[in-house]
């Protein structure tokens, strides 16, 4: 794969999703000013902060989920199959029942801290079953996350705040405007930090062994990679919601392609989760076009088709 | 010199290292044979900090295994166990180049990538040095791996059953390079060997245990007599002297 190819390729879907929606932009009333600049206040504060988001989550949750698979050294973990998302949901219903004046970016953080427990219960429940097969891993997560799950709906059932939780755990893009997304560029600047330290999650990636045979603090990087997928799972659930599959599909296609030197793999992973939450989401605008469908009911329905059949490609094989 | 102090080793109840006390010689193969669950294994993770001691203390040249900076250690003693599981899809290459993150942190030189390239040729690597580890035999990826170790280039190469995997002519030619290796370039082989033949024709110095405990050490001429074995494995054997003056057990009829 070439990174200059893919990089325009991202170009391209971004261009046209700033032009796919209810309102119709035309090219020729931005440059004339027709319309009164309606047009662009549309594209300024609608659709580029929507693009913006969508590129920045979906870089942020794939890298997230290429973490994950390195450190739990399991190819079907990701945010959604780890506990790591519910447990960022309930954070959410909690810092909405405690403290419901706390400012966003409070919020996300409070969230990044039940992610993160979360995840290290997932973790330490990983250590305690023995492991048969692969697949038994994101089975714990699944149950996991539904246990979560199960103790947010019951709260957010008594106390009406049903609404809310279907924000946080169903991605959605339709309501970024400018202003609020911009927590998003957290998980940016995340994405970044992984790529710097993108030699030690592939030495992690080999396992505790290696790690320690070749000098490395397995436990720091266990440490930096789950605080990272943590943030940007909890910046991306406050900000537009979960999108389930893309941490788990994309990492994959991109392992199947070029392998896993996180140095070399890691802006592939962002390059092509961006790519694929645009598309997603270009696809929602337009099929009950003027109406939309969410990107996490889209990304469901694709990512679950992909996922099966990466199954059903690694079967036998270790995962 | 790698010296161990009443090291032990318990889970519970059960001990698996037992008060071991053992100076090994800096320079040269030694190997360390027993029967199963001799705690052989258990040893050498002790020894390469890979497993936490219940008793005792280890250094290696001077350094505290258990204190001494990790990556300061990565430099001087590498270790590879065995049944190394990697899910990670990295080619040989890749692999290999791993080897060098102690001294290159990921940034690697003009001289990394010639020790790179020129482990990769000892090893006879070259014709699947850009394939996927899942992609190779057992007897291929094992050579990988140990590829990978010698590429650390550290004073101390502990390796746990090198030779699993490997057909006769790999186990042969790797137990060569590993003699070569060390006489050429006056490292440390630390090695758990199955087969007691190898461990006779090529190592300096044997170690044999038995319950968690070393019953035997000493050079080849020493270690390998039948008496000796029969106190190792309870096995009678007989022991054969070649005309170049190498021991060899006969124990399969």
């Amino acid at each position: 794969m070439n990174l200059l190819l893919s990089c325009l390729g991202l170009a391209v879907v971004s261009a046209v999703s700033l032009f796919v929606g209810a309102s119709d932009i035309a090219l020729a009333s931005l440059v004339t000013g027709d319309g009164g600049g309606e047009a662009l206040l549309v594209l300024l504060a609608s659709r580029l902060p929507r693009t913006l988001a969508l590129v920045l989550a979906g870089a942020g949750m794939a890298v997230a989920g290429l973490i994950m698979q390195m450190i739990a050294r399991n190819r079907f973990v990701e945010p959604s199959t780890a506990g790591t998302a519910e447990a960022a949901a309930f954070g959410m219903l909690a810092v909405t029942l405690l403290a419901p004046e706390m400012p966003v970016f409070g919020r996300m953080l409070v969230a990044a801290c039940f992610a993160m427990g979360g995840t290290l219960l997932f973790l330490a429940i990983l250590r305690k079953v023995p492991l048969r097969s692969p697949l038994v891993v994101p089975l714990v997560g699944l149950m996991l996350g539904g246990v979560i799950t199960a103790v947010t709906v019951f709260f957010a059932y008594r106390l009406d705040l049903m609404q809310s939780f279907y924000a946080w755990t169903n991605g959605d893009f339709s309501g970024v405007l400018r202003g609020r997304y911009e927590l998003l560029w957290t998980s940016f600047a995340l994405t970044v930090v992984a790529y710097l330290a993108a030699d030690r999650f592939t030495v992690a990636g080999l396992g505790e062994d290696f790690s320690t045979s070749l000098g490395l603090g397995y436990r720091r990087v266990v440490a930096v990679g789950l605080t990272i997928v943590a943030l940007v799972t909890a910046a991306v659930v406050v900000t537009c919601g979960m999108i389930p599959f893309l941490g788990l599909i994309v990492p994959n296609v991109v392992s199947l392609l070029m392998g896993d030197n996180v140095r070399r793999s890691l802006p592939f992973v962002a390059l092509l989760g961006a790519a694929l939450v645009v598309v997603c989401d270009i696809v929602g605008r337009i099929v009950v076009h003027p109406y939309e469908i969410p990107i996490g009911t889209i990304m469901g329905v694709v990512g679950s088709a992909v996922f099966l059949y990466l199954l059903l490609r690694r079967d036998g094989r270790a995962a | 010199m790698i010296d161990v102090k009443n090291v032990s080793k318990s889970y519970g109840p059960s001990v698996v290292v037992d008060d071991i006390t053992l100076r090994l010689p800096a320079g040269g193969m030694i190997s360390i044979v027993g029967a199963n669950g001799a705690g052989k294994s258990t040893l050498l993770s002790m020894i390469s900090r890979l497993l936490p001691m219940s008793a005792g203390t280890v250094t290696v040249h001077g350094l505290d295994v258990t204190k001494a900076p990790s990556d300061e250690l990565a430099r001087r003693l590498s270790i590879l166990r065995q049944d190394n599981h990697v899910v990670s899809r990295l080619t040989v290459r890749d692999l290999v180049a791993f080897g060098r993150y102690p001294h290159s942190k990921g940034r690697l030189t003009e001289a990394d990538r010639g020790h790179i390239d020129r482990v990769i040729g000892y090893f006879e690597l070259e014709p699947f040095a850009d394939r996927f580890l899942d992609e190779l035999s057992g007897g291929q990826r094992q050579r990988a791996f140990i590829a990978m170790v010698l590429c650390q280039d550290t004073d101390y190469i502990l390796l746990d059953e090198p030779l699993n995997n490997l057909d006769i002519k790999h186990a042969v030619a790797m137990m060569k390079l590993f003699r070569r290796t060390a006489d050429t370039f006056g490292k440390t082989f630390v090695m758990v060997l199955h087969d007691i033949n190898f461990a006779s024709c090529y190592s300096d110095h044997t170690v044999a245990m038995r319950d968690g405990r070393v019953v035997h050490a000493g050079t080849p001429a020493d270690v390998i007599t039948p008496a000796a074995i029969r106190d190792v494995y309870g096995l009678d054997t007989t022991v054969q002297e070649t005309p170049e003056g190498r021991r060899i057990v006969h124990y399969y009829v």
